[in-house]
């Protein structure tokens, strides 16, 4: 459909996570934390969704390289029979 | 552990600029994505079917996030505090089975029929009034479901007191603020609805998806770490709220008040399969994907995710109910409504002050109080009752700190959101193509029809604005549509399975015995009543009362199970009674007919089959580790 899903998505947990990260980095330590059993989860939890953000990135980077003139490729399921050497 | 520092901090909602920001780049995405999409919106088919082009995780997760509405968010976490992790039935019984079923039998013939819609196939297999039966009243329920979805959310931005900062800010008046909420949440739908079209609404269903992921994982984290474990919930609790089998032998025995035959026949067969299998609402996603083997693994691949929600929406429940009770005053609960003009402050002001007076609710769930009265009510022994659906709101406002607080606000909100764009994608499909060309214009153009869908998707909306308000001004009205609806969806099972696997079924058998199966649901609720509602009502007995369950839910089960019975009887009868159509006609719509889908290229584990015995396998395992 013409978008990469992959793209948007990526990049809104690159930017929620990454701004969350940040915040949690200037607010490290203050009492806020005393809610969330004293973990500093804005950057805890904002570097898992960076890394998340980041890896759906990528992934639409690579498959985009791969097939590059290919419609795009299924992600839970199997190169199409058309990218697929021959014999399967 | 919380120290009393910590619970002074309360539950108030303290928004800050950070919180404000994460919101509003999830709502600038949403709306970004369907600008970016617009332009691949040329002819009907991108708008309503997403141009059957979409890979299948896409349309599996949003199979499942068009259901995951914030009433499912929020109604689990609720069910979750009062009946405990039984509540997972609906989830490893009620739906998982059903998925598992479309998927392997009965999308073959969704999508290779090529019908646009479920009532189409109707049209297909059966008759022209089998479809209008079903087209219009799932039309008329889709802008209620939508409505029932804007009204929730704009209550709950209320008790929540999200806005208000803003509008003390602003100067203006509070009780705005459940209008502002509707009419942002309208506005926000129908944009990307009418510039993207399916895409727009599945695309933002896998974000939210996404997004109900991150903001409650780290609720499960804080949250299971605060109680101690599972087996702090377990020493909390007791065994009857953390096994989902036992005491289900005898409806007296268990907290759902069913026995295991109503449960499993009931609500895993008739229910879940009839909506899982029937309803386009969540059909649609799966009609978007890009080939008849995608298709049908989009209800396979949906079933894996969905079988683990029970952690993400149903544990923060039993979690709610198991923390220290924290006083009253300090957390959100639906409060005397101020005088027009009071300001905000000064009516919390009085409601922290007589708070000692104010009984205590269980863990984080206060006592229920009348919106109009200010008084807590209690049940018939006197007991005041709880709030349960502030179960998982009180959880997001106990545990996070400002910054993650906005990530779990902006999934709760993206959640009701989806739930409504679902309902409207599945309303502008239906009315373009079943309604609207079917019988009032006929030959249009291909453009005419995508104009129309774009009109249809602004009255969709209208309509759910005036369904939210008519649902505002009448008491008890939601309980009176859910139960209306009951009526008209519990025989539609009978009526598919019949049409996909027995030739002979025909059409006036599959309408009549339709209409037989509703009037049979509405009977049945008319001569029995639930034990737990307060005397004869909308919830049954108004005709008589011969039989009295021993909860709602047994009596919603067996409602279920009269209304198939009678719709699968009759329309066997009347079809036997009545011609059937040439079997040339049903290639591709009935089971017998159409010739099976040459997997003989595949991997074993590339085929639907050995998806769907992994999918059951693993539910399987989990009952058996929460039985």
């Amino acid at each position: 459909m013409g978008l990469d899903i992959r793209l948007p998505l990526g990049l809104l947990f690159l930017v929620t996570g990454g701004m969350m990260a940040v915040y949690g980095l200037f607010t490290h330590g203050s009492a806020i934390y005393e809610k969330s059993a004293g973990i500093d989860i804005n950057l805890v939890w904002g570097v898992v969704l960076s890394l998340f953000g980041l890896t759906m990135l990528l992934l639409a980077y690579l498959d985009r390289r791969r097939t590059a003139n290919a419609p795009p490729v299924n992600l839970s399921s199997e190169v199409p029979p058309s990218n697929r050497p021959r014999g399967h | 552990m919380l120290n009393a520092s910590a619970l002074a901090i309360g539950l108030k909602t303290n928004l800050t600029a950070i919180d404000w920001l994460i919101m509003l780049v999830y709502f600038a995405f949403i709306l970004g994505i369907g600008f970016l999409l617009k332009r691949h919106m040329r002819t009907s088919t991108d708008f309503f079917l997403a141009g059957r082009a979409l890979p299948a995780w896409v349309c599996g997760l949003a199979f499942i996030s068009a259901n995951l509405g914030a009433q499912e968010v929020i109604g689990m976490g609720a069910s979750g505090a009062k009946y405990g992790i039984a509540t997972s039935q609906f989830y490893w019984i009620g739906a998982i089975p059903a998925m598992v079923f479309v998927g392997l039998f009965m999308m073959p013939f969704y999508y290779g029929s090529k019908a646009r819609s479920v009532p189409e196939y109707l049209k297909l297999r059966y008759d022209e009034k089998t479809r209008a039966w079903n087209a219009g009243s799932f039309a008329i329920m889709t802008v209620f479901s939508s409505g029932i979805s804007m009204y929730a959310m704009a209550k709950l931005i209320q008790v929540l007191h999200i806005f208000d900062g803003v509008f003390i800010h602003f100067g203006l008046p509070l009780n705005w603020i459940f209008h502002f909420s509707i009419f942002l949440s309208a506005i926000i739908v129908l944009g990307y609805i009418s510039l993207g079209g399916l895409t727009s609404a599945i695309y933002n269903e896998v974000l939210q998806f996404f997004l109900i992921v991150a903001g409650f994982m780290p609720l499960v984290w804080i949250g299971l770490k605060n109680v101690g474990g599972w087996h702090g919930i377990q020493r909390a609790l007791g065994p009857g709220y953390t096994h989902s089998w036992r005491g289900m032998a005898h409806a007296s025995t268990n907290p759902l008040g069913t026995e295991w035959y109503a449960l499993v026949f009931g609500l895993g067969f008739v229910l879940s399969f009839g909506y899982w299998c029937t309803d386009f609402l969540v059909i649609q996603s799966a009609m978007a994907a890009e080939s008849h083997l995608a298709a049908r693994r989009v209800p396979l691949i949906a079933a894996i995710p969905k079988m683990f929600f029970p952690f993400l929406v149903i544990l923060p429940g039993l979690i709610a109910i198991s923390v220290p009770t924290v006083t009253q005053h300090m957390m959100a609960q639906v409060q005397t409504a101020p005088a027009p003009g009071v300001a905000r402050g000064a009516a919390a002001a009085s409601v922290t002050s007589d708070a000692s007076s104010v009984p205590v609710g269980q863990g984080l769930i206060p006592v229920k109080v009348d919106p109009i009265s200010g008084r807590v009510l209690t049940n018939d022994k006197g007991k005041p009752l709880l709030d349960y659906d502030l179960a998982t709101p009180n959880m997001l406002l106990h545990f996070f700190p400002t910054g993650m607080l906005g990530l779990g606000l902006t999934a709760l909100l993206a959640s009701f959101m989806s739930g409504m764009a679902g309902n409207v994608t599945a309303f502008n499909t239906v009315w373009t193509y079943d309604i609207y060309q079917s019988y009032i214009h006929k030959n249009g153009t291909d453009q005419h029809y995508l104009w129309m869908g774009r009109m249809a998707t602004i009255g969709g909306v209208a309509l759910s604005i005036g369904a939210a308000y008519f649902v505002t001004s009448f008491n008890n009205i939601m309980d009176a549509l859910q139960v209306v609806f009951s009526f008209v969806n519990a025989p539609l099972l009978a009526t598919f399975l019949l049409g996909m696997f027995w030739k002979r079924t025909t059409g006036h058998g599959a309408f009549w015995g339709l209409l037989s199966g509703t009037c049979a649901a509405a009977l049945h609720t008319g001569l029995t009543l639930p034990a737990d509602v307060s005397g004869v009502g909308i919830h049954g007995g108004w005709i008589a009362v011969l039989h009295v369950y021993p909860s709602t839910m047994a009596q919603t089960f067996w409602t279920a199970i009269w209304a198939f019975a009678v719709c699968f009887i009759m329309t066997i009868g009347l079809s036997l009674m009545t011609k059937p159509r040439e079997e040339k006609d049903l290639v591709g719509l009935v089971y017998s007919l159409t010739p099976k889908p040459a997997e003989g290229h595949l991997l074993w584990y590339q085929r639907p089959a050995s998806l769907a015995i992994l999918v059951l396998a693993m539910v399987v395992v989990l009952n058996l580790v929460f039985l």
